[in-house]
């Protein structure tokens, strides 16, 4: 996909020039995670006598091994899976019926709804953080899974997705299924919910990892060590993050923590740029 | 499966089908069941709490009394609030240094990656990866980067005998660390949008262009970068919108320090609702930050809708 090759010179001069300022950039990309892995295989002693001690000899497991058994990063990973998980049911169920619903089929006002819907586009999260906790307090619906799925719930983002992509599907398809005796439900289901798998997994991709990732709601809403998701309970490891302790043991924590999201990134990273660019643009 | 679908239509008179047509499409009350779940919780957490909070932007509230009515004095007290003003500069600052930085690098990367080699391939997935990880996780590791005497810069400063700037704890560099550790989380975004805007330039104008020896500077500036102006407009908008809201960075790096320089307007509200417990002051910098981001909002909302017409 690029310009043909044309042979001027200093054009291959050109191509080095370029390559080697990648090559520079993605070692800034690279360098400071083999850091954080390098610190993670270290005895403490040694790295606070020497930080160059992180070049050599002997590695060893045991920050790994405290952290298994000793850390609760399998409590918050547990809870960041249901929480995540939950949001993400959620999100796919209302979206596709509200998708459905929007493309599809008439009732009184429903253009202006889709208006106001596509308005929540525009609000962010910090326009309604303040009331939203408040409200939450009065419901005690903070330190509880429920209190951190909901408000993601809320976001247009999926209906906006799920309705473009409805409309996108010939409309021959349902007038069929109609035709048939097929209810409107029954059409929706078993006709039209089956085409729509790849928004599904763009959708569902991106509501996992944002909720995933999320810090700001679980930050003011699970103030209980035990309700904390993975972000907020690493966060909360690193508030004293003196020099003199256990710098390899927090760096085996974040291994631990970012391992299994760059895996999965690796495996289904298709799918995940298509999804997060494809949000980005709407 | 499909034929015994089609039969019908073809056996049936066009006016029949035209009447089952009409009657799927009119407007009927009970269609609102399919869009009443989503539009529940969307009343209830988006649309309730962003009236109430422009409600309590006007009164003196706490966690479980919404107390007096109070005007416009809550906004008052934020525009006399020296902090507050420092937030919302040091909000544009961090806006100023990481969004030309990362729609520019985006782009390099894009013109330098936009081809089909394995390596490529490969660098694509690297410069992308950053962007699945956590905050929690990138802060963990940018201070690690920044920290004083085991970190990885003053390391690489100590072969060459030198000593490394303090990018944290330096009131001068403290945001620009927070900048940079940004840019390394956030690059993949502008990268992919800009790659995929490249993909879309027909092949022909460029052979077009090699038939007339142009040169290859003359060919990015002629045809590459008019042809994807427009991503590049898209690109600062959502990434202004992105970065309006720094919170994470700041709180985990240096918790808006050293003396507010790196405090960002999410900081202030943060600090302000749920550590001060003033909701009504939070509520009313909320706003303000609201009107922020929905001006760009509208320009990113213009911007896309003009593409949709041209195209």
């Amino acid at each position: 996909m690029r310009a043909p090759a044309i042979s001027i010179k200093g054009r291959a001069f050109g191509d080095r020039v370029l390559l080697a300022l990648v090559i520079l950039l993605s070692l800034v990309m690279i360098a400071p995670v083999l850091w954080v892995i390098g610190l993670s295989l270290k005895e403490n002693a040694e790295l606070m006598a020497n930080p160059n001690s992180v070049f050599q000899a002997p590695y060893t497991l045991k920050n790994y091994i405290n952290t298994i058994g000793t850390s609760s990063v399998f409590v918050w990973v547990f809870n960041s899976i249901i929480v995540s998980g939950g949001l993400t049911l959620g999100t796919l169920i209302l979206s596709s019926l509200a998708g459905y619903g929007f493309a599809r089929l008439n009732f009184p006002g429903r253009n202006i709804l889709f208006v106001i819907v596509l308005f929540g586009l525009a609000v962010p999260e910090q326009a309604v953080l303040v009331a939203r906790h408040q409200i939450f307090s009065m419901l005690n619906f903070h330190n509880t899974y429920h209190g951190l799925i909901l408000p993601g719930l809320s976001a247009s983002f999926g209906v906006f997705l799920m309705t473009q992509y409805f409309k996108a599907i010939p409309k021959e398809l349902d007038e069929a299924a109609m035709l048939d005796n097929a209810s409107r439900f029954r059409t929706f289901w078993k006709v039209l919910l089956p085409l729509t798998v790849p928004a599904q997994a763009t959708l569902g991709i991106f509501t996992f990892l944002g909720a995933w990732n999320d810090y700001l709601w679980p930050l003011i809403s699970a103030t209980k060590k035990d309700m904390y998701t993975l972000t907020v309970g690493m966060a909360s490891t690193q508030t004293n993050f003196a020099q003199s302790e256990g710098i390899g043991f927090l760096m085996a924590q974040a291994v631990f923590a970012g391992a299994p999201i760059l895996i999965v990134y690796l495996f289904f990273q298709k799918y995940i740029v298509t999804a997060v660019s494809g949000a980005a643009v709407r | 499966m499909d034929d015994r679908r089609a039969t019908p239509r073809t056996v049936l008179p066009a006016a029949s089908v035209r009447a089952a047509s009409v009657d799927i499409y009119a407007p009927q009350w009970r269609n609102f069941i399919f869009v009443a779940p989503f539009l529940f919780f969307f009343t209830t957490l988006l649309l309730v709490p962003l009236f109430w909070g422009m409600w309590l932007s006007f009164h003196k509230a706490d966690t479980f009394s919404s107390g007096n009515f109070v005007g416009f004095g809550n906004y008052v007290r934020l525009f006399h609030d020296k902090v507050f003003l420092q937030s919302v500069w040091n909000t544009f600052y961090f806006v100023l240094l990481t969004v030309p930085t990362l729609a520019l690098i985006g782009l390099f990367l894009a013109l330098c990656l936009n081809r089909r080699t394995r390596t490529a391939a490969v660098l694509r997935t690297l410069f992308f990866s950053s962007s699945v990880l956590s905050v929690t996780i990138v802060t963990l590791i940018w201070r690690i980067v920044f920290i004083p005497n085991v970190g990885l810069l003053s390391t690489i400063y100590g072969w060459f005998g030198a000593t490394a700037p303090a990018f944290i704890s330096d009131p001068s560099l403290a945001m620009i660390g927070i900048a940079i550790a940004t840019v390394w989380w956030c690059i993949g975004l502008p990268m992919m949008l800009f790659l995929s805007a490249l993909q879309q330039i027909p092949q022909d104008i460029y052979e077009a262009a090699a038939l007339d020896n142009a040169n290859r500077w003359q060919t990015l500036r002629s045809i590459t970068l008019p042809s994807i102006k427009r991503t590049f407009v898209l690109v600062v908008i959502v990434q202004i919108v992105l970065q309006f809201q720094l919170f994470g960075q700041a709180w985990l790096m240096t918790r808006g320090g050293p003396n507010n320089l790196t405090k960002p307007i999410v900081l202030y509200i943060y600090d302000t609702a749920f550590r001060r417990w003033d909701l009504g002051m939070g509520a009313a910098a909320s706003e303000v930050l609201f009107i922020l981001i929905l001006m760009a909002a509208m320009v990113q909302y213009l911007v896309t809708r003009n593409k949709a017409g041209q195209a």
